[in-house]
This record gives structure tokens, C-alpha cells and sequence, in this order.
């Protein structure tokens, strides 16, 4: 039966690239790309990984839609035409396709007990998230603690995406340029529709609130830091879309966004530094607290909260740095 | 089978059966709005019927629950959606079809 249903969204999916790849125009694209992420988000899901499907849903259907939305609000509805066939384009397609195939046949199949995924440092992490962090969700102990280095380097990433989009576009809204009119829309909201207001406004809460629980219940369920800033900024993006970007400025300043960004980042690195200080290891939570599961625990919710806070303040300091753009 | 596995299913054929009428309708119709129509109206019942099916299958469990929270949240959402849907093409210029028919007609 999964796999049916697997074989199905993934047909979809497909259907669904190649749509976008068609379409001329490119909202169409845009969206046929967020339909996109919703599937593999449902296929995420049926391959039992809430984690990542969390992820997908929030930020590939979400948030990258509307900034993908609001970048295409700059510049043009319709794709331009090309000059001549892509011919070097469709050849590497062609070869790059042709390697894949090849390399599907070593594929071990799926859940097979013997691949190396499975029987080199996963089967330990089972028992070593019992006996060290005791939290139920495995995910988040690998992610926070085990491999907490790797996820420092992720949160550095995302703060390094902002600085360059920030560099490139600027945080502020370029001065003495006429907006075009469709762009009106983008800094005044949607103040004349009242349904969509009223819905949106009982909705903020409610996702402001599911933020919070994926936030600081990620030990027991699927969720962390990352889904739960991506939510953060969808709640806080909805209400800029409906009142208009000001007065999602007016909640959180871009001043505070930009310390939000670097504080979230500091504060993992800080806790790295504080059991240095301890005489730990980097990022070696242990000997946080007497206890060493707790301390464990404790770690992984500090860390989890600075993953949060970065993510939730790129997120909506790229969105104000777009969506500024079109206020004159 | 009980008489709850008996509503159940008619409940799921009902919203399937409205689900596909959307679906059948938003290909089928000539405009935006007279498709929008058609899948907009069938979607929300159709989903309605489909978790109203669920819940009575889950029995009194935390899985009603939490389906009863998304068949409101649907309930919410999904005709507004329709409408934003709907004004979008009506501000982008789209006239209704038949409003476009009529015009011709007037004109000699």
C-alpha cells in the first residue's frame, strides 16, 4: 500500500517539475515548484522521516515560495525567450540522466539491514541516545548533540546566506526609485479584503502557538530549532502579506532581525565555548550540569533555541530585504 | 460491520465522489471563475466528508481530535483561499466569460 502511494506521489512530482520546466510564465513555475515541495514533503513522510518532511513543508512550500514570489514581483511575470536551442544544456542533462540510471542499479534497496547507512554509526546512535540524552526522538539527539558540530556549521550557513543577500539587495528600500504599480500591492497588503484578514488574523496565533510547541517539544516529536523558525517567520510573513510589510516591520524591527540572525548563531557557538571553559570538549554538554543526561538535555534545548532564533531572523530579514524593494 | 463502518464509508464514498467532481470540473470548465466554482464548492465539502469518514472510524481518541481541528482549520482556509483566488484574477484583468460573450454580441 506505501508503496503505491509512494509511486504515485512520485509520479506527481515528476509531472509536476516537468510542468514547471514548461511553463512560460513564471508565477506558474513558482508555484508548480511549491506543489513540488509538498509532495516530497508527503513522501518524506511515508518514507517515516516527520523530521524532514516538517522541514520540506515549511520551508520548501512555504517560505521559499513567497520569497521566490516577491523576487519575481521585481522583475518580470514572463520568462525570456531564448536566443538559440540550449544544445550544451540538454547534453549534460542527457549524460548527467544517463550516469544516474547507471548508478540506481548499485542502489541498495530500501531498509535493507546491511548497508553501510545501517550497520556504521546508526545502529550506536540507537543505544547511545538511551544512555546518554534519554529523549525519545533519536533525530534530535543526533542532530543537537551527537553530530552538534555538523548542525553549527548548518546554522553558519544560514546565517552567511542572509549576509550575502543582504549585501546584494540591501536591508533597506533603495531611496528616490518609483515603485511599479503591481509592487503597490506588495507594501500595502491586502487591507480591502476583509475575509482574507479576519482568516489570516485567527490563523497568526495558532501558528505562532504550533511554532513555540514544535520549538520546545522537538525532544518528544518530530521538530527543532529549524522547522520551528521557519514557522516563526511564516506566522510573522502572513501578517506582513495581509497589513502590508511595515507593520510586520513595526513587530520586529529589521534592526532587532539582523541581531536576531547573529545572536541565534552566537548563542550555539557560546554554549561550545562555555563547556570549552568547563573543561569539556567543543560542544560536549555533560559537563553543563552534575547529572549528565540532563545536562545533555539542557544542551540540546539552548542549542536548539539559538538554531531557532537564526532561522527565524534570515528567513524574515531576506523577506523585509525583498519586499522593501517595491516601496518607493 | 457496524452501522458507524456503514456511515463511515458512505461518508468517504460521498466526499470522494465530490472531490472528483471538483476535479473533473476545474478541467472541464471554460474560465477562471466557473472553475474556480466548481472545485472551490465540491473541495470544501468533499474534505469534509472525507474527515468527517475519518473521525468516525478513529472512535472517541486523540486522532478525532486533531481531525476535528484540521476539518475546522479547512473550513477556515479553504473558501477564503478560493476567494483570494478569485479577486487575484479579477484585479489581474480577467473578465468573466460570459461577460466577454455578451459584449460581443451587443457590439454590431
Amino acid at each position: 500500500m506505501t508503496g503505491i502511494l509512494s509511486g504515485f506521489i512520485l509520479s506527481l512530482a515528476v509531472l509536476t517539475a516537468l510542468g514547471a520546466m514548461r511553463a512560460r510564465n513564471l508565477f506558474a513555475s513558482v508555484m508548480l515548484m511549491g506543489i513540488f515541495s509538498l509532495l516530497m514533503a508527503a513522501e518524506f513522510l511515508l518514507l517515516d522521516a516527520p523530521d524532514v518532511a516538517l522541514t520540506e513543508a515549511a520551508v520548501g512550500a512555504g517560505i521559499s515560495t513567497v520569497l521566490l514570489l516577491s523576487a519575481l514581483a521585481l522583475t518580470g511575470e514572463e520568462e525570456k525567450p531564448q536566443p538559440r536551442p540550449p544544445w550544451i544544456g540538454l547534453a549534460a542533462v542527457i549524460i548527467v540522466t544517463a550516469i544516474v540510471f547507471y548508478a540506481v542499479k548499485d542502489k541498495p534497496m530500501l531498509g535493507d539491514p546491511n548497508t553501510p547507512v545501517q550497520t556504521h554509526v546508526a545502529a550506536e546512535y540507537f543505544p547511545m541516545t538511551r544512555e546518554f540524552v534519554d529523549i525519545p526522538n533519536v533525530v534530535t539527539a543526533v542532530l543537537a548533540s551527537f553530530r552538534g558540530y555538523d548542525t553549527l556549521g548548518e546554522v553558519i550557513v544560514v546565517l552567511t546566506a542572509a549576509i550575502g543577500v543582504l549585501f546584494l539587495i540591501g536591508p533597506e528600500a533603495p531611496v528616490g526609485r518609483k515603485s511599479p504599480p503591481t509592487l503597490r500591492q506588495a507594501s500595502e497588503g491586502l487591507k480591502h479584503h476583509q475575509p482574507v484578514r479576519i482568516v489570516g488574523k485567527i490563523a497568526i496565533p495558532f501558528i505562532l502557538l504550533f511554532a513555540l510547541y514544535v520549538q520546545f517539544h522537538g525532544e518528544y516529536s518530530p521538530g527543532g530549532g529549524f522547522q520551528a523558525g521557519a514557522l516563526f517567520a511564516a506566522a510573522i510573513i502572513l501578517y506582513g502579506l495581509l497589513e502590508g510589510r511595515p507593520a510586520a516591520a513595526s513587530i520586529i524591527p529589521t534592526r532587532i532581525l539582523r541581531i536576531m540572525a547573529a545572536g541565534g548563531a552566537l548563542i550555539y557557538g557560546g554554549v561550545g565555548v562555555v563547556t570549552l571553559v568547563l573543561g569539556g570538549n567543543f560542544l560536549e554538554y555533560t559537563v553543563l550540569n552534575d547529572d549528565p543526561v540532563v545536562a545533555q538535555q539542557f544542551g540540546i534545548i539552548v542549542i536548539e533555541a539559538g538554531v531557532g532564533i537564526t532561522v527565524a531572523g534570515v528567513l524574515l530579514a531576506i523577506y523585509h530585504a525583498f519586499a522593501a524593494r517595491g516601496e518607493t | 460491520m457496524t452501522i458507524i463502518d456503514w456511515i463511515s464509508g458512505a461518508l468517504g464514498v460521498f466526499g470522494g465522489f465530490f472531490v472528483l467532481v471538483g476535479g473533473i470540473g476545474a478541467l472541464r470548465m471554460p474560465d477562471v471563475y466557473t472553475r474556480l466554482h466548481a472545485s472551490s464548492l465540491t473541495d470544501t465539502l468533499g474534505s469534509l466528508c472525507i474527515l468527517g469518514a475519518l473521525m468516525l472510524q478513529a472512535g472517541l481518541s486523540l486522532a478525532t481530535l486533531k481531525l476535528a481541528a484540521i476539518l475546522i482549520f479547512l473550513l477556515f482556509t479553504s473558501p477564503v483561499s478560493s476567494y483570494a483566488l478569485g479577486n487575484a484574477a479579477l484585479l489581474s484583468g480577467y473578465e468573466p466569460r460570459q461577460l466577454r460573450t455578451l459584449e460581443r454580441e451587443k457590439r454590431p
